[in-house]
């Protein structure tokens, strides 16, 4: 389904600005790289909206997007962490808490 | 449709989109869903694609070399967005040669708007400020979109189309500030464009009533949608001394705009290409197409 015979198709990965993640905006559908690149530019680059773009054929995009935590790993989190009742036990032990 | 009678799956993914969840492009979904979404979005290509012809026709006669070179860039706009579109579409099953057979053999829609002639320069103005205005209504609902790659490319598809907005009322502010020959045309162009400008946003099923909604295909029903640009636009148009022909035209207490009923049978016959310049249009793109094909031939063989 990628790659038809009307072309391949390159997703989109637009940077607004230096120094700023890249985000996908959209795909092209062409016949190779060097026509990929064109239809980008035009599509995301004539209004100076974008700082650079990334092409990447959809086919090697590898996408994970299961992640299981069978073992409530949540001690790798910061809301597996709930120090309000120790803080004030400290505090007060220390002298140290505004009423 | 009731959800329990829906298979435990759809009903699932049912409350996925109605909470606020997003679909991707690989993700699972029902055919439903996916044939709705599909036929809607290829509309939306469709019109943006046809949309450009009134405008095109203008590209040669605009009156300086300013505003032939602004409305070259509208149209470059919204031919890049039937481009988008389409990839939309073809993602959900449907390459866009097949959606070009069925738009050009009449077995698709495209916007009643389209199906219009563009007879002066005051039409020009008025479409690209005043129909913009009622797409982009429609189209900022399409930002929460449950289909989130449709979503993604609305967002630019709406910063776009704020340019034109721009430029249409531009072209309409030079004529209004005119001769009164020139304001004339403004006037008359409104006149021409008002009855499908109110028939625009489609006929005033309930929210709950309309599956595009319940799926959370579209966030805003039509009529909400109309009200939104009655509401935004009447006083902009009144405020430059223009009229609106329509005598039950008036804003209620509670915010409510009533307005003479617009004519749905002129819109279902109009979309279904029998507008006044439907089948010129449609021969238009048969032609081009036509002329164009060796292109797309030679442009594969070559990177083959």
């Amino acid at each position: 389904m990628n790659t038809t015979p009307a072309g391949t198709v390159f997703e989109v990965f637009r940077q607004e600005r230096k120094g700023q993640p890249f985000q996908h905006a959209g795909s092209v559908l062409a016949p190779d790289l060097r026509f990929a690149e064109i239809y980008a530019r035009e599509q995301y680059g004539r209004r100076q909206e974008s700082n650079a773009l990334w092409l990447v054929q959809r086919d090697a995009i590898d996408e994970v997007s299961d992640f299981p935590d069978e073992f409530d790993l949540k001690y790798r989190r910061v809301d597996g962490y709930s120090i309000k009742a120790r803080l004030k036990e400290a505090r007060e032990r220390a002298g140290t808490h505004e009423s | 449709m009731e959800a329990e009678q829906l298979d435990a799956r759809t009903a699932e993914f049912l409350a996925y989109v109605q909470d606020g969840g997003l679909v991707e492009v690989h993700d699972w979904m029902p055919d439903e869903y996916r044939a709705r979404l599909r036929k809607f979005v290829e509309m939306h290509a469709n019109s943006e694609l046809m949309g450009v012809l009134p405008e095109r026709d203008w590209i040669l006669r605009a009156p300086t070399l300013q505003r032939k070179l602004a409305l070259t860039a509208k149209i470059q706009d919204e031919v890049g967005h039937a481009q988008l579109l389409y990839r939309v579409v073809a993602d959900l099953g449907k390459p866009r040669s097949a959606c070009f057979d069925d738009l050009l053999a009449g077995r698709s829609k495209f916007h009643n708007v389209f199906h219009y002639p563009t007879r002066t320069w005051g039409d020009v103005g008025v479409i690209a400020w005043l129909v913009d205005a009622a797409a982009i209504v429609s189209q900022k609902a399409l930002l929460k979109c449950s289909y989130a790659p449709y979503a993604r490319i609305m967002k630019k598809i709406c910063w776009e189309e704020s340019f034109h907005i721009l430029h249409g009322r531009d072209v309409v502010l030079a004529l209004v500030t005119g001769t009164p020959a020139q304001f004339e045309l403004v006037q008359e162009a409104l006149d021409r464009w008002w009855a499908p400008l109110m028939q625009f946003h489609g006929t005033p099923i309930p929210a709950d009533d309309d599956p595009m909604v319940r799926w959370r295909i579209k966030s805003q029903g039509n009529e909400a949608a109309r009200q939104e640009f009655l509401d935004g636009y009447v006083p902009q148009i009144l405020e430059l001394g223009l009229e609106l022909h329509d005598s039950k035209l008036r804003k209620r207490d509670d915010g409510v705009w009533e307005y003479t009923e617009p004519d749905w049978d002129e819109l279902m016959s109009v979309v279904s290409g029998h507008g006044p310049a439907s089948q010129e249009r449609l021969d238009f793109r048969r032609r081009s197409r036509a002329e164009i094909e060796w292109i797309g031939q030679t442009v594969l063989a070559e990177a083959a």
